[in-house]
């Protein structure tokens, strides 16, 4: 196996914008705003940058295609921009190319940034788009949640779990982002909810209702990576690197062979277990002290907790329920609000969940701030349960 | 000899499972057309949003087939219909394709009267007569279209008959027949019109029917060598009442006894189908081995035919056809429902349903078995079944390349693995169920589910495969069909789910 890529690349800055329905900003304009916070908190130069990765989804909103978005708005110094997509995962590839240029030694100084404007659609939900010629003339013609809530009756029938149970403990998945998110100012939904209003609220795609589904909001966020040696040389304190960055793609088993059950995510599970290696973790569940996972709908959150290891296969229902997922629980999970309060805008999502890390890392969480937490999982999908891209990425302080 | 006859040797129906209450139509136009309030007693057959004249032929087709793979004796399929999809464009190619027929069938749509459907029997019966096909495969096959507010809407119905015409096995031999044709216009639809234009129906009643019907019979009596007295199952379509087709047949001199049902009450007419729905339902239900039938299409003149059933008409016994279809109903008391499904009502869809939806139709060429006959692939080595078939199999143990096999999953049996009713995109009517589909021998497809009853869908419940409208594509004219699956709602109790935790 590869050496890997753990302690050979630093976090220097990060960003990120305010999430939410931003109908005062473009994707310019969160782009800037990410950015710019990224540049101060690394403390350096446009032209000391070498090269840039963007992470963009949708084409036919936000920036369009190409690096040229990036490179016009942050009035690059004509460097090098990759533009990056990989669905919803697309942030953590953005992260993932510029760690890489790091650590190859071809850059010095990296930037990733990821945006995406949602809220330019004329309609709630995400955008609906055809998937090349083929596909849409066979695969239903569903959304995310629909893909989603199918996590759902699998998961039912294969651990026994009752209907009720179910939407119990994926209620509490929500109450406890919503109570997370309430506490950060650049969150998109801010409000406390109760499993009472998560239990009745109106039927997305069954079982999921309203608040088992994510927000969908405008934002962008950006990382400056750096060697830790260059990070040092400037002076930096508390350094946080780089772990693990791994990433599993579906070859069709789920969706056309039947070795697959619908109740898991099978790239997560080769994902997360590379990752673990990768940094040197062999107990998951006792070593990892947070985590920001791509709950897009609860229910993806729930199952995530069985195929990162961090709960028994069929235990995460007990997990949940007994709050080790919670801000004051053995792993506090979606500390920052998670895609459910932070927000989804997806080409930034990935780096959001980085910067939160990053900043717990650093002790620089404000009211949200962990006590003293060592090492930090991002996880972050693309796709759905059936045909996905797994993005699995674990970060800490320098020598942990 | 009388393996030398040509004749019938199978039949299948298919009548689609909504049924709409007339008594609910009559009521919510009554302010208006407070005459139809008389008219509203029973039910009549309403497709889906998803189905069409091809898709309905489509499934009376399986039924007559049954679900051997191999189909390659259909070596001919007359298709007729008055209201096909496509003006250019084969639509029997449509139903060939689908069915997985050989491309050496000889399709031909029959189409322009309400005749079609047994036009397109004679034309089959000649063919096989001549030597020049040995079966040939004949659907009628008619989705109404009415304008809203008019008796027609009442009177209609929308389903499909299917027939084998061979010399095998016969199971009602044909005895002969007679064509009359007559520009009779009792309605007409111009090139660019949607609705039928309907003359009074006294006129249709007497100096039609009356008239051309006896010519008809007459004829087809004489070319038979049948006497009147012999027919024991007078099929004539028609929106008349049982007792003015009984008043026929005397007048022809066949007993009024013999007047078969119309099934104006539980069907509705089904326009170049009913005359073969109706007679298919008469094989069904009432005909004996030694009966002789008579079987009239009114329209633009009329058809005769005459056929004797045979001792292999058990042989069918197992078939849904039309008796099976009309007990397998579902009660739809909304008007509003009905009318949009059928175009009839601009209603607001929502921007989800702006999307395109052309279709490539160089990819649909190029992935044409796949799209329209539901082929996978099964590998000559490992037999691992997959859906798409690809070059590298998707075994996790042995990527084979090459070793792909055409595999059909038209008709294998399979269940439902995941599954989710969708509020969030759009749907002709929501909320839109799919899921994952696993079948018994291998293969998956993540597909749409139609005809569902909500609340009954889970883990673990059967369902059945139906070739169905995926997408209409109103900008350009086009419709996709695809594969979709309808959940058995009384395989629920036997499915293996958390229900069972409860």
């Amino acid at each position: 196996m590869a050496a890997g890529i753990k302690d050979k690349v630093a976090i220097l800055g990060m960003g990120c914008s305010k999430f939410g329905e931003r109908w005062d900003a473009g994707p310019e304009e969160l782009m800037v705003e990410a950015y710019l916070e990224a540049m101060q908190d690394a403390g350096i130069e446009p032209t000391q940058l070498d090269a840039a990765w963007f992470s963009t989804h949708i084409d036919e909103i936000g920036t369009g295609k190409g690096g040229t978005p990036l490179s016009l708005a942050l009035r690059l110094p004509n460097i090098a921009v990759t533009r990056v997509e990989n669905f919803c995962a697309s942030g953590s590839e953005a992260l993932r190319g510029a760690v890489y240029a790091v650590a190859s030694g071809a850059a010095d100084i990296a930037l990733a940034v990821g945006v995406e404007k949602l809220k330019d659609t004329g309609y709630g939900g995400l955008p609906v788009g055809n998937m090349g010629t083929l596909n849409p003339q066979w695969s239903p013609s569903g959304s995310a949640p629909g893909n989603f809530a199918q996590l759902a009756s699998a998961y039912r029938a294969k651990h026994g779990v009752s209907k009720e149970d179910l939407k119990r403990a994926i209620a509490h998945v929500s109450v406890k982002s919503h109570a997370n998110g309430a506490k950060n100012p650049k969150a998109h939904l801010r409000n406390e909810v109760t499993e009472d209003q998560v239990l009745n609220a109106p039927m997305i795609a069954e079982p999921l209702g309203l608040f088992d589904c994510c927000g969908v909001s405008d934002g962008a966020a950006a990382a400056i990576v750096t060697t830790p040696e260059i990070a040092r040389a400037m002076g930096k304190k508390n350094i946080v690197t780089v772990k693990a960055m791994q990433l599993s793609v579906s070859n069709g088993l789920e969706s056309q062979h039947n070795s697959w059950d619908g109740s898991y995510f099978h790239t997560a599970r080769i994902a997360a277990k590379k990752a673990y290696k990768e940094a040197g973790i062999d107990n998951p569940r006792e070593q990892v002290s947070m985590m920001e996972v791509h709950d897009c709908f609860s229910v993806t959150e729930l199952v995530t907790m069985e195929d990162l290891f961090i709960s028994p296969e069929g235990g995460a229902v007990k997990d949940v329920m007994d709050g080790f997922y919670d801000a004051d629980g053995k792993v506090p999970c979606q500390i920052d609000g998670g895609l459910k309060c932070f927000g989804h805008p997806i080409g930034a999502s990935g780096l959001r969940m980085a910067y939160e890390m990053y900043l717990q890392l650093q002790g620089r969480a404000g009211e949200r701030q962990l006590p003293n937490p060592k090492i930090g999982l991002t996880h972050n999908l693309g796709g759905a349960p059936s045909q996905n891209v797994c993005s699995v990425t674990i970060i800490g302080a320098h020598g942990a | 000899m009388a393996q030398q006859s040509v004749g019938l040797t199978a039949y299948g129906g298919y009548i689609p499972r909504l049924r709409l209450q007339r008594k609910s139509v009559a009521q919510a136009n009554a302010w208006v057309a407070p005459n139809f309030l008389g008219k509203g007693k029973g039910e009549r057959s309403m497709a889906n949003w998803d189905e069409d004249s091809v898709t309905m032929a489509v499934e009376a087709a399986r039924d007559l087939l049954g679900p051997d793979d191999d189909r390659s004796h259909v070596d001919a399929l007359y298709f007729g219909s008055t209201t096909m999809p496509f003006k250019d464009r084969l639509n029997s190619g449509i139903i060939a394709a689908a069915l997985t027929l050989e491309q050496s069938v000889r399709a031909v749509d029959v189409a322009s009267t309400q005749r079609a459907g047994t036009s397109a029997l004679m034309q089959a019966l000649s063919a096989v007569k001549a030597g020049e096909a040995k079966n040939a495969l004949v659907l009628a096959s008619d989705h109404r279209k009415t304008k809203a507010v008019t008796s027609q809407e009442l009177d209609f119905g929308d389903g499909a008959a299917a027939v084998m015409v061979g010399t095998d096995n016969v199971i009602a031999t044909y005895l002969g027949g007679a064509s009359l044709t007559v520009d009779f216009v009792d309605h007409f639809r111009g090139d660019t019109e949607e609705f039928d234009y309907n003359w009074e129906e006294r006129w249709i009643r007497d100096e039609g029917f009356s008239k051309i019907v006896p010519k008809a019979v007459k004829a087809a009596l004489e070319n038979s060598g049948v006497s009147a007295s012999d027919i024991k199952h007078f099929v004539m379509p028609c929106i008349f009442g049982d007792k003015f087709a009984q008043q026929l047949a005397k007048r022809s001199g066949i007993s009024p006894d013999a007047a078969r049902d119309t099934l104006a009450a539980n069907c509705g007419e089904t326009g170049a189908a009913h005359s073969l729905v109706m007679l298919v339902n008469t094989l069904q239900t009432e005909a004996k081995p030694g009966d002789k039938v008579l079987v009239l299409h009114f329209g633009g003149g009329c058809d005769a035919l005459v056929f004797e059933a045979t001792d292999r008409l058990s042989s069918q016994a197992s078939k849904r056809g039309i008796a099976g279809s009309l007990k397998n109903g579902v009660e739809e008391t909304n008007y509003l429902k009905f009318l949009t499904f059928n175009g009839l009502i601009e209603w607001e869809k929502g921007m989800r349903a702006e999307q395109d939806k052309k279709t490539a139709l160089t990819t649909l060429y190029r992935n044409e078995d796949m799209l329209m006959g539901l082929v996978g692939g099964r590998c000559k080595e490992t037999g691992v079944v997959q859906f798409p078939r690809s070059r590298i199999s998707v075994n996790p143990n042995n990527h084979t390349v090459d070793t792909q096999e055409p595999y059909k999953f038209a008709e294998k049996k399979a269940k439902i693995l995941s599954w989710s009713a969708d509020f969030l995109s759009f749907s002709m009517n929501p909320p839109n169920h799919y899921g994952m589909v696993v079948f018994d021998e291998g293969g998956r497809i993540m597909m749409d589910f139609t005809d569902v009853e909500a609340g009954t869908v889970d883990s673990g419940m059967e369902v059945k495969l139906v070739f169905r409208i995926k997408e209409f594509d109103d900008k350009r004219g086009f419709r996709r069909y695809f594969w979709k699956a309808v959940p058995i709602a009384s395989s629920a109790a036997k499915s293996q789910t958390g229900q069972a935790a409860e």
